[in-house]
C-alpha cells in the first residue's frame, strides 16, 4: 500500500527524484518520433526528449482504429539510439501497457488521450509506478486530478495532429485563468472552487499559495511553427511537445532546430524572425473549424 | 569588494531552481542567455537540463568560447549534473560541445535511466546533506589538480579545480542551500 493520503506524505524520494526529471525538461522541446532515424536526428537538432510511438497524431487522424501502446521491439531500437530521455504512451485507463513502458525503462510515459483510451472512467495510479507520468489536460481541475494521481508534470493538450495552435491556447490561457483567479481568492471560497472544478482540495490550496501548478506545466497539441512554440511560451508553457509539427513538414531537420531554438529565446523578437526563415512547407494540418466535434480528442481524460 | 551577481546560464533546464536559492542567499542573479550578459557577473551557474541541448545552444549563440574567454578571465563556475558534463575535459559516449574547463572524465547517464535515478546522504564539509541523482553522470576519473569534496562510496560527485566547482547531483532540487552558500562565499 502507499502511504499517500495527503499531499506532504506523496511527496517521497522517488516522487521528488521523477519530478525532478521534468524540471530537466523545461525550457526544451519534446519531439514525436516513429523511428530510431528520427530520433537521432531530433537529438541532433536539440530536443530535450523524444516520444516514441509508432504513428504520429496526424496519422492516428487519418488511419483512425484504435491507437495502441507502440511495439516494444520499436520502443527499445529509440532506446537505443540516443542518449536523450525516452517517453512512450499508454492508453489512458492502461495500467498493464504502463507497467510494460516501465519494464523497458523508458525514462517517462505519457498516460495520453492521443491514444484510444481504454478505461472511460479511471487514469492510471501513477502514484505505485517507479518511474515518472506525464498527462494532459485542459483545465486546472483535470491539471490537478492528474496530480492528484501521481503526475509530475502536466501538458496542456491542445488538438493533437491538427498544426492549429487555437486549442492549445485556449487550454493553456484557461489553465492559467484558472490559476490567477484562485490565488487571488479568500480561502473560505476554495473549498467551494475544489467542488466545483473536480479537483482535491489540498492541491487546490497547494497551487493557490504557490501561483503556479506544484509541478512544471508544458504545452502540445498543434505547434507547428516556432512562431507556435514560442507563443506557447509566452502564454505560460514551461516546454513545448511537437507532434506532427516536426515530421509532417518539408524539412524536419531545419524546422526541428529552429523550434528548439525559438523555445529558448522565445521573448527575442528579432532573433525569432531570423529563426523562422526559409524552413520549407509546415504540416499542411486541418482547421478546428473543419474538424467534427466527434473527431476531436482533448475531450478524452475525465 | 562589492558582491557582484551570480549568473544562471537560461537556455535549458532547471534554471529557475537555481535562481530562487542564489536569491535566498541574500545574492543578485541573472539569467544569462547571450554573450554580452557576462560581463560584470561574479560567478556563472551551468544548470541541469540536458547536456547535448544546452551545448548546441552555447555553441550556436557564441557562449562556448565567450565563457571560455571569461573563465579564462577569471570567472567562476559551478555546474550540476549536465553542467559537469559541459564542464569535462573528457566525456564518454556521445560527443557533446563543451567547455573542456575541469579535468575530469565522466559518463554521462552513468548510473542508468530515470528507473535508477536515486536519492542519497552526503557529507559535505562534515555536514550531512541530501543529494538528488536524476540519470546522472559518472565521474570515472579526476586529474591531480582537482579536489573531491564530496564522495559517495568511494566515486567523487562534487568536485572543485580552482574557480570551477561541478556536481553529479542536483543541490538545486533539495531545500538545503549548503553547495551553493559554499559556491556564492568561497569561489564568487
Amino acid at each position: 500500500m502507499t502511504n499517500n493520503s495527503n499531499w506532504t506524505q506523496r511527496q517521497s524520494d522517488r516522487w521528488r527524484t521523477n519530478l525532478g526529471l521534468a524540471e530537466m525538461l523545461k525550457g526544451g522541446v519534446i519531439m514525436d518520433v516513429v523511428t530510431p532515424e528520427q530520433a537521432k536526428i531530433a537529438e541532433d537538432a536539440g530536443a530535450s526528449a523524444v516520444m516514441a510511438l509508432e504513428r504520429v497524431p496526424a496519422d492516428i487522424r487519418v488511419e483512425g482504429g484504435v491507437a495502441r501502446m507502440s511495439d516494444p521491439g520499436m520502443i527499445l531500437g529509440i532506446l537505443d539510439s540516443v542518449s536523450i530521455p525516452v517517453m512512450a504512451k499508454c492508453r489512458i485507463g492502461h495500467i498493464i501497457e504502463a507497467r510494460i513502458l516501465e519494464s523497458l525503462g523508458v525514462d517517462f510515459i505519457d498516460e495520453s488521450e492521443v491514444l484510444t483510451p481504454a478505461d472511460d472512467r479511471y487514469h492510471v495510479d501513477k502514484s505505485v509506478f517507479e518511474i515518472p507520468f506525464v498527462c494532459g489536460c485542459r483545465n486546472l481541475g483535470e491539471a490537478l486530478r492528474r496530480i492528484g494521481e501521481g503526475a509530475v508534470l502536466i501538458r496542456t493538450k491542445g488538438e493533437a495532429g491538427t498544426g492549429d495552435i487555437v486549442e492549445a491556447v485556449r487550454h493553456m490561457r484557461t489553465l492559467m485563468d484558472d490559476i490567477r483567479r484562485i490565488s487571488v481568492m479568500p480561502q473560505d471560497a476554495l473549498m467551494a472552487e475544489a467542488k466545483e472544478m473536480g479537483a482535491p482540495y489540498e492541491l487546490i490550496l497547494e497551487t493557490a499559495r504557490l501561483g503556479a501548478l506544484p509541478v512544471p506545466n508544458f504545452s502540445a497539441g498543434g505547434v507547428a511553427t516556432p512562431a507556435d512554440a514560442a507563443l506557447m511560451m509566452h502564454l505560460g508553457a514551461q516546454s513545448v511537445f511537437v507532434g506532427s509539427g516536426i515530421f509532417k513538414s518539408g524539412d524536419p531537420e531545419k524546422r526541428a532546430k529552429a523550434i528548439v531554438e525559438s523555445v529558448a529565446y522565445y521573448d527575442d523578437y528579432d532573433r525569432l524572425a531570423k529563426i523562422s526563415e526559409n524552413l520549407g512547407e509546415p504540416m499542411t494540418g486541418i482547421g478546428m473549424n473543419e474538424l467534427p466535434v466527434e473527431k476531436r480528442i482533448a475531450g478524452r481524460g475525465w | 569588494m562589492s558582491a557582484r551577481p551570480v549568473g544562471v546560464l537560461s537556455l535549458q533546464g532547471a534554471f529557475e531552481r537555481h535562481k530562487s536559492i542564489i536569491e535566498s542567499l541574500g545574492r543578485e542573479c541573472r539569467l544569462i542567455r547571450t554573450p554580452e550578459q557576462l560581463a560584470g557577473l561574479g560567478g556563472l551557474i551551468i544548470p541541469g537540463g540536458e547536456s547535448t541541448v544546452i551545448g548546441k545552444l552555447m555553441k550556436a549563440g557564441g557562449l562556448l568560447s565567450a565563457i571560455r574567454d571569461s573563465a579564462a578571465d577569471g570567472l567562476s563556475i559551478f555546474g550540476t549534473c549536465a553542467g559537469l558534463i559541459l564542464l569535462a575535459n573528457e566525456v564518454t559516449g556521445t560527443p557533446v560541445d563543451g567547455l573542456h574547463l575541469l579535468d575530469v572524465r565522466v559518463q554521462r547517464n552513468g548510473y542508468g535511466r530515470q528507473k535508477e535515478s536515486f536519492n542519497s546522504k552526503l557529507i559535505f564539509r562534515k555536514n550531512e546533506i541530501q543529494s538528488v541523482f536524476i540519470r546522472a553522470p559518472r565521474i570515472i576519473e579526476t586529474g591531480p589538480n582537482v579536489e573531491v569534496i564530496c564522495r559517495m562510496d568511494d566515486e567523487a560527485v562534487l568536485v572543485r579545480q580552482d574557480r570551477i566547482l561541478a556536481a553529479a547531483f542536483h543541490p538545486e532540487l533539495t531545500d538545503d542551500p549548503a553547495v551553493h552558500r559554499y559556491y556564492v562565499e568561497e569561489l564568487c
